[in-house]
């Protein structure tokens, strides 16, 4: 026993597997410690806001201490960041007109792009292969980069008792506050979803909640597998024949048709996470009854077996001492497998729309459903469901990481 | 002759149901007298496996009847197998698997003297049992606490069974090929504990074995097993030194003897595919 | 007497385990096998007889490696070959050897045929289906076999006819030496019977030169082998012929061994069976001196401690090579053992236990 912890521990597959999972599971305990509040709090007015942080534009006006800095490229990184790429596209083609090699022209680097403008643009000179109109537009264009480039102080007027604007406090292109001083900044690491909520804190909130659902589902189809399996596979006869006959209807019907049609009849609004847990394990112990069965069957001939019926042991016990600890490194890996089916189970479920109902918690499933239902992917907002990709293939990843390690400590055959 | 311990009438049993069906143990019958020795012999698939099974209760015979102590065989409820069980005991063929690994080798035999009713004595007078049991098959229970069984050679796991049976003190003791997987040169060790074990306790003994040879070695009288079926029994001598039956007949020609060698000139060598 | 078919001088070999521990399982081992003889290996599980049979192959893969020693077939030194080199021209051609439940290996999906053309490609021989075909039905033929065997499948063969089919299959380059561990193991005495005549069917008509045939049955090994080597931890401790070995045998261990024969015949039940306590010495630190000086009844002080050499029986008490005719008194010189105590007191003692053994059956009584 204390043997095979240690070769256990030793196997890098199961620790990678296990350290993995156990980051996950740290993760959702301690991050609401950090961000407390409701994970469904819709904090966002719109939807699929970026990633990024997010300063209140009043406390930012408001913040009495400003700082002056001057910096050189403040205008060109204004310009850039209001530059479109069609702009870009027009200077590019009057620059080429010019005789500038394409090499030297880059897009990307917007502040050598200006200087190179600047530097050759001669609104006198005309191209004979260029129409008026694409003349028009350069032309335009430098003068919205003259514009672009050219500041005025911002004023900011308040509003008097009366009603009228009076002229206040004046803020200057090169004044600066620090982030640190303002009261409102929010970091969004990976921006709002479609109702304006927190991804992350919703995403890890989620995370815990498809881990519960997977363990109890998991665990819920272990025990019923591994009871009708040793009950089947040790006692025969007819009680083998019951229970492999509904096992066996089990297994034509498919699960997840059943688990739909189940999920169904419950109604939208009695389906929690809970529920939906016990649903899933209820419909999936199928295959773990199977193999237990089929180990316990070849086990029962044993003569330790024999002999512990000879020494008069009861059934239960028979069953828990001399069988159970020779199929339990089996029934973890079986598990094991079923905690990470149960997750996926409710990822495909709550596809559909048959999950756990939306108001009360987030799962994995639930938010990979809204992003689609909102076409996250279409609106190019790939923070909305690429991370819950990547956590659920995560998950998915390291339990059968740890899945294979164990099995290599089990059947020493497989190593190598 | 003295009186009998166990006997059968027409005991069979059949496996399968309709077209697969085969019958292991075909209407045998049997009477084992108080301290004899029986040895059964049949080769792999004679079925003595089953019959062994039938006899110690752990299969339910399809037909036939078991007499134990003169009376009919009652085993329907727990508590009348666990009585029987008192009576009939047994060592089976691989001590490698006939222990449970995860148990220490100390709960075997605690378990032994639970079920002769033992089970209120206190720790020291169950322990003093068991070292007289262990040092009765030459072992010392101060070396084997704390151990689990495959930290035990074999024959020093099939030793340990024989001090379990002599915990039990049964009426009857069925040998499924105790020897069998224990090297020629310790098999000695286990027969004469066998031998010993049965002249303390006073029980029959009932050995099954393909080896004609041991069985000749060590009993009494033999039951030779073919297809299911007893084909030939009496006493030792009789059975070895002047068989009657054909395949008895076979099977003492075919089997390797030092002092009349082979000659393969003799030998059939037209053989159907079967063979 | 014969030409030396196989030679073995010394040959170690070991295998090393997963804590990289080395266990040296055959060590310094040396016998000849003559042209047309038999040769049998006997002694207990774990002594290291079957790896000695796997490694007379001259090919090694992991766990077991080759440390030293020459193995000559026919005169030729295979253990300096590559590994390619022994698969292409001693294995199947040289030298045959049939592992243990050889007959469980054949795969249950392709007929019997199927196995010939493996075999025969594996060597690159050019043949065509037909050839290969007509070469395994005369084999086949020869061989007593039905030739239908080869269009059929494995599980529609018995055990026996298995087994005699994996023989046919391994010899049909005709190899010099067919090494056989426990062939008959898993058999019914009959079948066991005809899977040995057959073997020696092949030895008879030429088609192998000679055989070493491994088991633990000791009556089985003598009825069937010619000389027989005790291996007893990984060395030989004592060969002889077959006879001498089994009712005069000189070291202790094969005096246990032989003492432990039990045989349905008149007589047996008059004698007591004895056995050898203890357990064989852990190959990965083996003791200094005499391996089996632990367990041995008449082990002096020296065995402890000194290295035993195997020595031949002449070279030691001449006195005993009086045999009647000049065949006896080869056979007698060429027998070897590894022993320090002189032969006459360990005879002695052997006569005394003997006569000891009678008495006790008689002693036991059973009612």
């Amino acid at each position: 026993m204390k043997n095979t912890l240690r070769q256990i521990t030793q196997s890098p597959k199961f620790m990678i597997g296990f350290c993995l999972i156990l980051v996950l599971i740290l993760t959702t305990l301690i991050y609401p410690l950090f961000s407390p509040g409701s994970p469904l709090e819709m904090i966002g007015l719109g939807t699929f806001f970026r990633p990024g942080t997010y300063v209140s534009v009043y406390d930012s006006v408001t913040t009495d201490k400003r700082y002056t800095i001057n910096l050189t490229d403040a205008a060109e990184k204004r310009v850039a960041s209001k530059l479109a790429s069609e702009d870009k596209e027009v200077m590019k083609t009057w620059l080429l007109e010019f005789g500038i090699a394409e090499e030297e022209i880059d897009l990307e680097d917007t502040e050598a792009l200006l200087d190179l403008w600047f530097n050759t643009y001669d609104e006198s000179i005309r191209f004979d292969n260029m129409t008026t109109a694409v003349r028009k537009h350069v032309q335009r264009t430098d003068a919205k980069l003259d514009g672009l480039l050219e500041h005025q102080d911002i004023i900011v007027a308040d509003s008097a008792a009366d009603g009228s604007l009076v002229e206040g406090s004046l803020i200057k292109g090169n004044e600066y506050i620090n982030v640190a001083e303002i009261a409102n900044v929010r970091v969004l690491p990976l921006g709002t979803d479609n109702f304006g909520r927190d991804m992350l804190k919703e995403m890890i909130s989620a995370l815990g909640v498809s881990l519960m659902i997977g363990l109890i589902a998991g665990a819920i189809a272990t025990f019923i597998g591994l009871a009708l399996g040793l009950l089947s596979g040790y006692l025969g006869g007819v009680v083998d024949d019951i229970i492999m006959f509904v096992t066996n209807l089990f297994t034509v019907i498919p699960s997840f048709v059943l688990l739909i049609l189940i999920s169904f009849s419950i109604g939208q609004s009695d389906r929690g996470a809970t529920t939906v847990a016990i649903v899933i394990g209820l419909t999936s112990w199928v295959w773990t009854t199977r193999s237990v069965r089929a180990q316990v069957t070849s086990l029962r001939n044993r003569d330790h077996v024999n002999l512990s019926k000879l020494s008069g042991h009861s059934l239960i016990r028979i069953l828990v001492t001399d069988i159970l600890p020779y199929i339990a490194s089996y029934v973890i890996m079986a598990f094991i497998l079923q905690i990470c089916s149960g997750i996926l189970a409710e990822a495909q479920l709550s596809m559909l729309g048959l999950g756990p109902k939306t108001t009360s918690v987030p799962t994995l499933g639930l938010m990979m459903f809204w992003a689609m239902a909102y076409t996250a992917h279409l609106n190019g907002a790939w923070w909305a469901y690429f991370p819950l990709v990547i956590l659920i293939a995560c998950i998915s990843f390291s339990l059968n990481l740890m899945n294979t390690g164990l099995d290599q400590v089990f059947n020493p055959q497989l190593r190598d | 002759m003295s009186k009998s311990v166990l006997s059968g009438k027409g005991v069979t049993k059949v496996f399968g149901l309709g077209d697969k069906k085969t019958v292991a143990v075909d209407h045998v019958n049997f009477k084992f007298s108080k301290g004899e020795l029986v040895s059964i012999v049949g080769e792999s698939g004679s079925g003595k496996t089953t019959l062994v099974k039938m006899i110690l209760g752990l299969l339910s015979p399809t037909e036939g009847d078991i007499y134990f102590m003169g009376k009919k065989r009652d085993i329907r409820t727990r508590k009348q197998k666990r009585e029987y069980w008192k009576g009939i005991q047994a060592i089976f063929q691989d001590p490698f698997s006939s222990y449970n690994i995860f148990h220490k080798i100390d709960s075997v035999l605690m378990d032994c003297i639970n079920m002769r009713g033992g089970s209120h004595l206190p720790r020291d007078e169950k322990i003093k049992m068991i070292t007289e049991a262990c040092g009765f098959v030459n072992l010392k229970y101060a070396e084997l606490t704390n151990k689990y069984p495959f930290e035990l050679s074999g024959g020093q796991m099939q030793r340990l069974m024989i001090a379990r049976i002599f915990l039990l003190k049964p009426q009857i003791l069925l040998a499924d090929e105790p020897t069998s997987m224990i090297d020629a040169c310790s098999r000695a060790t286990i027969l004469d504990m066998l031998l010993q074990c049965r002249n303390e306790v006073g029980m029959t003994i009932i050995f099954v074995t393909h080896d004609i040879g041991l069985a000749y070695y060590i009993s009494d009288s033999v039951y030779i097993m073919e297809h299911g079926k007893f084909v030939e029994h009496g006493t030792a001598d009789q059975v070895i030194l002047s068989p009657t039956a054909d395949y008895t007949q076979r099977l003492i020609n075919d089997v390797p003897k030092i002092h009349a060698p082979w000659d393969f000139a003799k030998v059939a060598s037209t053989v159907s595919a079967q063979a | 007497m014969g030409k030396a078919i196989l030679e073995v001088r010394d040959l170690t070999t070991k295998y090393i385990t997963r804590f990289k521990e080395d266990v040296y399982a055959v060590d310094h081992v040396s016998f000849t096998v003559d042209e047309g003889r038999t040769l049998g290996i006997a002694g207990e599980s774990g002594c290291g007889k079957s790896t000695l049979a796997l490694s007379l192959m001259g090919y090694y893969f992991s766990p077991l490696y080759y440390t030293g020693g020459q193995i000559l077939v026919d005169g030729r030194d295979i253990t300096n070959m590559s590994p390619d080199e022994v698969r292409k021209n001693v294995l199947g051609t040289e030298v045959a050897y049939i592992p243990q439940a050889a007959m469980n290996a054949l795969n249950p999906t392709a007929k019997i045929i199927r196995f010939i053309e493996d075999v025969i490609h594996a060597h690159d021989l050019k043949m065509s289906k037909k050839d290969i075909y007509d070469l395994a039905r005369e084999r086949f033929e020869i061989l007593n076999l039905p030739s239908d065997v080869l269009q059929k499948h494995a599980v529609e063969l018995s055990g026996g006819m298995k087994q005699r089919t994996v023989i046919a299959i391994s010899t049909i380059l005709s190899p010099k030496v067919l090494i056989a561990d426990e062939p008959s193991s898993a058999l019914d005495v009959s079948s066991q019977k005809l899977v040995i005549k057959m073997m020696y069917d092949l030895m008879r008509m030429g088609y192998i030169k000679s055989m070493i045939f491994i088991t633990h049955e000791l009556p089985l090994l003598y009825n069937v082998t010619d000389n027989i080597m005790v291996m007893y931890a990984g060395q030989i401790v004592e060969s002889g012929t077959a006879k001498q070995m089994v009712f005069d045998p000189v070291h202790p261990y094969s005096k246990g061994l032989m003492n432990s024969i039990i045989v349905p015949e008149e007589g047996t039940r008059d004698v007591k069976l004895t056995a050898i306590p203890g357990t064989p010495p852990n190959l990965k630190n083996p003791p200094q001196g005499c391996r089996f000086a632990e367990r041995c009844k008449y082990a002096q002080h020296l065995c402890h401690t000194s290295f035993v050499t195997m020595r031949r029986f002449g070279e030691v008490d001449p006195g005993l090579l009086g045999g009647e005719d000049e065949g006896d008194a080869v056979a007698e010189r060429n027998r070897a053992y590894r022993c320090i105590v002189p032969i006459h007191e360990l005879k002695a003692a052997y006569a005394e236990e003997d006569a000891a053994r009678r008495r006790d059956k008689e002693a036991v009584s059973y009612e």
